[in-house]
């Protein structure tokens, strides 16, 4: 296609300004997780002087234990995902390879609930967490994030289940295999990709949940991550140490950026596998 | 009951299961609790007291106390700047989000790096951007107050975040930041399966390309649109992280989700937070319903 100049010039332009916006604020606070001391108010781009201080102080503070953190949200979102996998694959294999009665009605409710305001379940969740005794510790976490991380895969691993061709069931039917061992040997193979851009999505989810970890637990040690952010504070109002809190967005930040890059094609063909084609 | 049908509900149950723990369950206690006057500190002490937390003296709607009428209350304010963010946000990121993937969907060197870069904002945790912005937005170190001091466009550093006048615009300002690329990919999507034999057809004939815009494209991509839109919406009617840190969870941005977790967990009135959030589930199953009905759209299939 032949464009005229200005329209190509256009394009770059705008191509460029997008770019800019998307990009800039991650990189200056990768540039203010740099500073210290009183470069932290010159609002230069570049740092004047390259420190560690902020990254060292997140790990050396005792009030603030930021590693156990990392840890504690690292083990809940691995977990989050290992069981919506599991459980979304068992219903998906239902919902897209057997037709029976009610089987439209099972998926828009499912959709329904991928669609529920966190907080109205807050109450009752609140109480049914207290009765299991995992109130107060991260790892209690992944019982309410089941309700948006479980919903969605069930969702997008029904729409993958549902494309795959029924000659290859049929053969292994004929071959006397039951439904677990179709599971198990035909469809996983072929669900990798659904797996690993839904689980993706799952981890992602679950890595930046806030509402019910702010609630749910106060234990300074059991604190997940986005929690453990948004409470580094200093001394007073107006002395936030807006050093480490760059220097702590940069670190969880940082491995969720390369994984989008690195699996670009997978999420979004997974994001969108959940609304277009719904 | 055949053999498929229990096979489906064996290999449904864990769903099931889980959905019912985790949703149904915690949903209808939130509603009995709402009837309640429960407190968060003794749940078991909680009575039955009807419809009080809505209607009652002190209840969310038709409270004798609110002197200066509903929409001045905590509770009234929480639902305007809920609606005024989630329209004015969804609005800006739709419109946003059709420039990007068309942009997108243009041919020109460099487009997989550009639409890497989209996905940046994205990939960022909601509180990492809150974060970041509420220092770029700083009222006196934040570059951005530096950037337009020094082009003269203010006279005075602003309080982007603390000043009531300007804090539920911030928040918007950031969210669009934020969720813009989710629009744009999943337009882009869509623009992406079009016929390019009509766009050949079109070329020839020398349709303007604004008119083939709104005769063509926009027609063609609407399904996908309206769902990119309802997503968005109940994403934004039930925002709370963004506001809670950005603007230190205060008065004047409360959202509804945050008056809810204040109510409940802060104050510990529980039975009064559940009525609220039991409000709120309501007004975005309206939302959803209303949205469904205008678009005319089918959400399930079959």
């Amino acid at each position: 296609m032949h464009r005229s100049r200005f329209a190509t010039f256009s394009i770059y332009a705008l191509a460029a300004l997008v770019v800019v916006v998307s990009v800039f604020p991650f990189v200056y606070a990768i540039s203010t997780s740099f500073k210290s001391g009183s470069a932290l108010f010159d609002p230069s781009l570049l740092p004047s002087s390259v420190s560690l201080k902020n990254y060292i102080s997140l790990f050396t503070l005792a009030e603030q234990p930021f590693g156990r953190h990392i840890l504690n949200s690292i083990m809940v979102s691995v977990l989050v995902v290992a069981l919506s996998l599991l459980v979304g694959v068992s219903a998906a294999y239902a919902l897209g390879r057997i037709s029976f009665k009610g089987r439209g009605l099972l998926l828009t409710t499912v959709l329904a609930v991928s669609m529920f305001p966190q907080v109205a379940v807050l109450a009752g969740m609140f109480e049914l967490i207290r009765a299991l005794g995992i109130y107060n510790k991260a790892l209690g976490l992944v019982l309410p994030y089941m309700i948006f991380t479980l919903p969605f895969t069930v969702w997008v691993l029904t729409t993958f289940m549902k494309q795959l061709p029924k000659e290859l069931e049929e053969a292994a039917i004929m071959d006397g295999c039951g439904p677990f061992r179709i599971i198990k040997d035909v469809f996983m193979p072929l669900l990798w990709p659904a797996l690993v851009s839904t689980g993706l999505l799952a981890f992602i989810a679950a890595w930046n949940e806030f509402l019910f970890a702010l609630t749910f637990v106060l234990d300074n040690n059991e604190r997940t991550v986005p929690v453990s952010i948004s409470l580094i504070s200093g001394a007073s109002k107006y002395d936030i140490p807006w050093g480490n809190i760059m220097a702590a967005s940069v670190l969880v930040t940082l491995p969720l950026v390369l994984l989008v890059l690195l699996f670009q094609k997978k999420i979004v063909s997974g994001l969108t596998a959940g609304a277009v084609k719904g | 009951m055949n053999q498929k049908t229990r096979t489906a509900w064996l290999y449904l149950s864990p769903m099931l299961l889980v959905l019912i723990v985790v949703a149904l369950w915690p949903l209808g206690r939130t509603i009995w609790f709402s009837l309640t006057d429960a407190n968060i500190n003794d749940l078991d002490a909680a009575k039955f007291v009807g419809l009080e937390n809505y209607f009652g003296e002190y209840g969310l709607f038709a409270n004798p106390n609110y002197t200066d009428g509903f929409w001045e209350s905590d509770w009234g304010i929480s639902i305007i700047n809920t609606l005024k963010f989630s329209v004015v946000s969804v609005t800006i990121e739709t419109l946003l989000g059709l420039g990007v993937a068309l942009l997108l969907n243009q041919e020109f060197k460099g487009r997989a790096w550009v639409r890497a870069a989209v996905l940046v904002p994205w990939a960022i945790p909601t509180i990492v951007s809150a974060k970041m912005w509420g220092w770029m937005l700083h009222d006196q170190f934040g570059v951005i107050n530096q950037w337009l001091y020094d082009l003269g466009l203010v006279a005075q550093k602003v309080a982007w975040t603390a000043d009531p006048d300007f804090a539920l615009w911030t928040v918007v300002a950031v969210d669009v930041w934020k969720t813009t690329p989710f629009m744009a990919l999943l337009i882009l999507a869509a623009l992406q399966v079009l016929p390019k034999d009509c766009y050949e057809a079109a070329r020839v004939d020398g349709v303007h390309p604004l008119r083939l815009f709104w005769r063509v494209t926009l027609p063609l991509i609407k399904p996908a649109l309206m769902v990119a839109v309802i997503f968005r919406l109940l994403d934004a009617l039930r925002i709370f992280d963004l506001i809670y840190v950005l603007t230190s969870n205060s008065n004047s941005t409360i959202s509804m989700s945050g008056f809810v977790r204040r109510e409940m967990v802060d104050n510990g009135y529980m039975g009064y937070g559940s009525a609220a959030s039991t409000a709120l589930f309501l007004i975005i199953g309206l939302c959803t319903v209303a949205y469904i009905r205008i678009g005319r759209m089918k959400l399930g299939e079959d």
